[in-house]
């Protein structure tokens, strides 16, 4: 029998109002918001036109700026990430066999602002179907498939093993933490570099989103916009991020005296099969998903002692988690915190699942629960402890983390605080 | 019987390709050495240095797609829901009859919705926000075929997309082999690319990879000496993978008895690429010596050091000339997310017939090139084994080992 586990011994993270990991921990207990009006560009015909944008600049972040010309801003902010996240964990890669090394980075829209960009140069400002081929850069073969990003990372730490982008929607953060594990579990890899990144903030997305009308359109009070579970709020704040994890085999961990976070006790992902873009207020796919999670940690609902939950501030979304809650957790869901921290630093996508397992780590290493800022009014549909405005401490072994997305994808991770001798 | 003892079978295929749609088409086109590339006929080429690709002949949205769904999706994903519908059907799986979370899909994406996301951006800039599409968002982004198929069958397992441009194909299908081990009964799985719109194209010309031939015959031209790259592609394979013990034993291609993945070290690092050594932990993930192996599909990319270091690698792991080597892709450009799964398709079929289709075009090797590669005509012979490699743009490197029944 297979007794391999796996553990989280690095991060980093690049978040609005927050980079770097002690940073992001300071912003998400203090209930301090990174949502704004957009600056990165003229959003003035928009609809929505706030989001939880990051005064970020990659050289002052330590990028060469040959890597900053080459790199998406989406894989500047992972680069950023995975050089925070090897320094934290304390990892010599030089002793470890490269083919042993690989990178799992989830992304919901890849290099899309760059790709954006160059469409402009390309098109004569869009006025043009065929486009002047002569104006391209050099790499934007690199914008256009998303697995560029992966490439950056698996170049930033010379991994030659399994690498690859997932690419799930706004599951892909969790899913690739959740492929990242699954690689060390079965003895394909032993270190993986696993998260997200996303860097969305650009005219065709808030279009996209405009369209269907999922974004808060609160524009006078962009500071709080972003209400989950509250009864004022008016959809999702869209926001930018990464964070990329160190994640090891437990025993090669211990072995060399690793600081450990966290383990990843178990994770399932399922699909509804229902709609793109709509949910079905039963959360009965979120459940089946949150309960094979925990079938896979061998652990029962009642010892869940925090829910990160995926609290978009969509109407939708927030009762639909709701009730997968109640569903997979029975009376236990009532009795723990369930707090969204896309209430502080937006919704970005693809990465903020990365994000939120980040939390969760420094939540279990910490003993405190983020809040769920702008909560004032509880919509009365939404009945459970919701952990309004303030951080607070808590003692926890066992975290249940969840998102959910476009396509109809339902992900659900279970994190075990370290030392605990409970699988 | 414990998990992973579980075989992953492929049951059903559904190709559209420019070689054909269809199952039948395809292979005949195939042995045949018929080619599926000519002039873009999607767009006026001629002020492009490429001009030939492999097009998708005679596909209509309206016999693969049901109508609502054509102007909420790309033909990426066109071309993914009509092959699946093709590969339940080859495999004769009604997927209302198994359990709905032990079915799945995971697809390859190499760069999602493109001619969607150009008529779109050509959309906002040319009026304003309000005019972009209400399935923008879910007809570019990378998991919308994913989600389509996983809508339309009603598959509610543990979903998956993975953008490793090239190699994404086998990479599923490696994937796929994991959630069978891991209980699920069928995986719909493979992939299918669509990026032949004037910003597609302007994209991949910046790799330099691509040929300027005007000549469909000698455009590309894997491993010759006369190489000058390769031409782009649409369509793909669709496949369904399902748990041996459960599947129609009737219906079975061949078992998925190897994978690995490996990635090149970083430009300017003194250690060798991946490819040998993936091939290696493949064959070893299948409990194969390189003997056994009878076939091996290569990546092929016509990039003449691309070509001669994949040469290097199949011969240092099965000896020079010690295993017969081809291309079909030759017939179809490289189809990106599409491409590998294509040629899984491809190598299955070559399996259930026993010969090896031959790679058209090339005529003599680039010198260093050290490999049987099958040219002229088919090369019958009892088949049991076949490698297929496949690469990404970047360095990733992919190996599968399929067995016939």
């Amino acid at each position: 029998m297979n007794d391999r586990r796996v553990v989280i011994t690095g991060i980093g993270v690049v978040a609005p109002g927050a980079i770097g990991k002690e940073p992001y921990w300071d912003l998400l207990t203090s209930g301090r918001t990174a949502t704004r009006s957009i600056t990165q560009f003229e959003a003035g015909a928009f609809r929505s036109r706030i989001a939880a944008e990051i005064d970020f600049d990659g050289t002052a972040a330590g990028l060469s700026h040959q890597e900053v010309r080459r790199m998406d801003r989406a894989g500047q902010f992972a680069v950023v990430c995975v050089r925070e996240a090897l320094a934290d964990s304390g990892l010599e890669l030089g002793g470890i066999d490269p083919g042993r090394i690989g990178v799992s980075l989830g992304s919901a829209v890849g290099c899309t602002t760059s790709l954006e960009d160059e469409y402009r140069v390309l098109s004569d400002s869009g006025k043009r179907w065929l486009v002047d081929h002569s104006y391209g850069v050099p790499h934007l073969y690199g914008h256009m498939v998303p697995s560029t990003l992966a490439v950056e990372v698996a170049w930033s730490v010379a991994a030659e093993g399994p690498v690859a982008l997932v690419s799930t929607g706004c599951t892909s953060g969790l899913d690739a933490v959740m492929r990242g594990a699954q690689l060390i579990l079965e003895g394909t890899a032993d270190v993986m570099f696993a998260g997200a990144t996303d860097a969305p903030l650009s005219p065709i997305t808030s279009a996209c989103f405009d369209a269907i009308r999922a974004t808060s359109s609160n524009n006078s009070d962009p500071e709080h916009a972003s209400r989950p579970f509250d009864a004022q709020r008016d959809g999702f704040v869209l926001g930018e991020g990464s964070s990329v994890m160190v994640l090891e085999e437990r025993t090669a961990a211990l072995a060399r005296g690793a600081q450990i976070y966290a383990e990843i006790s178990g994770a399932a992902s399922r699909s509804n099969a229902y709609h793109m873009t709509g949910l079905k207020p039963d959360g009965r796919e979120m459940a089946e998903a949150i309960t094979a999670a925990l079938t896979a940690a061998e652990l029962d609902p009642s010892v869940v002692d925090y829910i990160n939950a995926h609290g978009s501030g969509t109407q939708q979304n927030d009762r639909h988690e709701t009730a997968a809650f109640k569903r997979a957790l029975g009376q236990r869901a009532y009795d723990v915190p369930v707090s969204s921290i896309k209430s502080m630093i937006g919704h970005s996508l693809g990465a903020i699942g990365s994000l939120e397992v980040a939390a969760c780590a420094l939540a279990l290493e910490r003993q405190v629960v983020p809040p769920t800022a702008n909560l004032h009014n509880k919509d009365p549909e939404c009945d459970l402890d919701y952990v309004p405005l303030t951080a607070r401490e808590h003692s926890m072994d066992v975290i249940l983390t969840v998102g959910s997305g476009f396509g109809g994808f339902q992900s659900a991770i279970v994190l075990g605080r370290a030392g605990s001798t409970r699988r | 019987m414990s998990e992973s003892s579980r075989t992953a079978v492929v049951t059903g295929i559904g190709v559209v390709a420019p070689t054909g749609i269809g199952n039948d088409a395809h292979w005949q086109s195939v042995l045949a050495g018929k080619t599926g590339i000519g002039r873009i006929s999607r767009f006026d080429p001629s002020s492009y240095p490429v001009r030939l690709a492999g097009e998708v002949p005679g596909f209509e949205e309206h016999d693969a797609v049901p109508y609502r769904l054509i102007p909420q999706t790309d033909r990426w994903t066109h071309f993914a829901l009509g092959a699946a519908d093709a590969a339940l059907a080859d495999a004769g799986v009604d997927p209302t009859r198994l359990p709905e979370y032990e079915m799945a899909v995971v697809t390859a994406s190499s760069s999602g919705g493109t001619e969607f996301g150009q008529h779109e951006m050509e959309r906002l800039y040319l009026n304003d926000p309000s005019w972009v599409s209400a399935y923008q968002s879910v007809a570019w982004f990378y998991a919308a075929t994913t989600g389509q198929i996983s809508i339309r069958h009603g598959m509610r397992g543990p979903c998956g997309v993975l953008c490793t441009e090239q190699a994404g194909g086998l990479d599923v299908l490696g994937d796929a082999r994991r959630l069978i081990r891991a209980g699920s009964q069928l995986v719909v799985s493979g992939g299918t690319d669509a990026s032949l719109c004037p910003y597609g194209l302007t994209a991949q010309l910046s790799t330099g990879h691509l040929s300027n031939s005007d000549d469909a015959s000698r455009g590309y031209l894997p491993f010759d000496a006369e190489a000058s790259g390769y031409l782009p592609g649409e369509g793909g394979a669709i496949l369904t993978v399902q748990d041996a013990a459960t599947a129609d034993p009737d219906r079975s291609y061949g078992s998925i008895i190897g994978y690995a993945a490996g990635f090149d070290p970083p430009p300017g690092s003194a250690r060798p690429p991946a490819l040998g050594r993936t091939i290696e932990h493949a064959l070893a993930d299948a409990g194969k010596q390189p003997s056994e192996v009878d076939v091996v599909f290569a990546d092929g990319s016509a990039v003449a050091e691309q070509d001669l270091a994949e040469a290097q690698a199949i011969s240092a792991v099965f000896g020079p000339g010690g295993v017969p080597v081809t291309v079909p892709k030759a017939l179809t450009g490289r189809l990106y997310g599409g491409g590998a799964a294509l040629d899984v398709a491809t190598a299955l079929m070559s399996l259930r017939d026993g010969v090896v289709p031959h790679t058209v075009g090339t005529c003599r090797l680039a010198p260093g090139c050290d490999i049987d590669l099958v040219l002229d005509q088919p090369r019958y012979r009892p088949l049991r084994t076949a490698v297929v490699v496949a690469r990404g743009h970047g360095g990733f490197t992919s190996a599968l080992v399929l067995e016939r029944p």
